[in-house]
């Protein structure tokens, strides 16, 4: 079990935060990720949503999600405070006490759980508690620490947004949902670790098992390599169950190629200067081609709605 | 004339934070109301406008 020391040197007083620490506590970017993938959740679901209650149930999602990674911030605020990634956030800079952050966490994700469930339906209320759960208790506070196959796990609390939104508009959690979910679950590990292959040394001063730092690089490739074959191969679900057409499966094959290319060159890649410049076109890569297919699906939902795509 | 810039005293710059930060959780709160209020219409339907005889 991991342990937080509260005497790091970082020392913040209550009421020195500013507005914009505490919007940073939410994690706006990986907010960003969540809110575009439950939006398309909410979109491909069959049947109808009122307008509001779609704008409030993407709030509470994306409040959810900020939530979670404020809790996030206040267990890992000593590990911040040594990697140079992650050293400038609100409580390891001093601007945001821990009790702070911890209240705002809370407060944010009960509320967000709360008004999806009165909004829409308790399904995504109870989905929506559970990636908090998930992302808060068994991602950060277990996983992470443990196991270098922490965000393999860990990665399935990034995976539920589409699913949420697929359930505020349904009311259950169906095939196509899965699908949705393994998408961004398999998608994960090959993101993240193409980021720990160049960050190594900041996860290895903090302490984090990460793969490349446990296992070794040509094991990280490899394990990259694979997870990117299994990804590609899921996102023709879609096709498999008839949820999309063939103007999905164009962009998703070659997207999915490319990605392929690119998890293969790393593979390859014999020196560390070359296989750290590698990575990072992978990690930068695996962001668009994420935002790619999900967008890919939606065109393709709307191209089969307008009978311009079978 | 310009007027000469007065650097602020901490317990200045503390008041001026403290007061950003009301502003903006006086915000958050008038957006929670208005968000039950939209969230109340739409789930009683538009027949809530409609005056009924008792």
């Amino acid at each position: 079990m991991a342990f937080i020391d509260d005497s790091k040197g970082y020392i913040a007083s209550a009421g020195e935060a500013r507005v914009e620490d505490y919007v940073a506590l939410l994690k706006p970017r990986v907010m960003s990720l969540v809110v575009f993938t439950a939006i398309i959740g909410l979109l491909l679901a069959p049947g109808g949503i009122n307008p509001v209650v779609a704008v409030i149930s993407i709030l509470c999602i994306a409040v959810g999600a900020g939530g979670s990674g404020a809790l996030n911030m206040w267990y890992d605020s000593d590990i911040d405070a040594i990697m140079s990634r992650t050293r400038n956030r609100p409580i390891p800079a001093g601007r945001v006490t821990r009790g702070e952050a911890l209240a705002f966490g809370l407060i944010c994700s009960g509320f967000s759980v709360g008004i999806l469930g009165l909004a829409t339906n308790w399904v995504a209320a109870g989905l929506l508690a559970f990636t908090i759960f998930f992302y808060a208790v068994v991602y950060t506070m277990w996983l992470k620490r443990a196991t270098p196959q922490n965000i393999v796990i860990g990665g399935a609390a990034g995976a539920f947004p589409p699913m949420i939104g697929w359930a505020a508009v349904t009311g259950d959690v169906s095939l196509p949902s899965i699908v949705l979910f393994l998408i961004i679950f398999l998608w994960t590990p090959p993101h993240f670790w193409a980021l720990a292959l160049y960050k190594q040394g900041d996860y290895g001063a903090a302490g984090i098992p990460m793969l490349p730092n446990v296992a070794g690089e040509p094991a990280t490739k490899r394990q990259i390599l694979i997870y990117s074959i299994i990804l590609v191969a899921t996102t023709f679900l879609p096709n498999a169950i008839h949820m999309s057409g063939w103007l999905y499966g164009a962009v998703a094959a070659v997207t999915g190629a490319s990605f392929l290319y690119f998890a293969w060159r790393l593979f390859r890649s014999r020196d560390v200067l070359s296989m750290k410049k590698i990575a990072r076109t992978l990690f930068t890569y695996s962001l668009s081609y994420l935002f790619i297919i999900f967008l890919a699906l939606m065109t393709d939902h709307v191209g089969q709605f307008l009978g311009w795509v079978k | 004339m310009t007027t000469p810039v007065v650097p602020l005293t901490e317990d200045e710059a503390r008041r001026r934070r403290q007061r950003r930060n009301s502003i903006a959780l006086g915000l958050v709160l008038g957006f929670l109301v208005l968000l039950f209020y939209a969230l109340t219409i739409v789930k009683m339907g538009p027949g809530i406008f409609t005056q009924r005889d008792l």
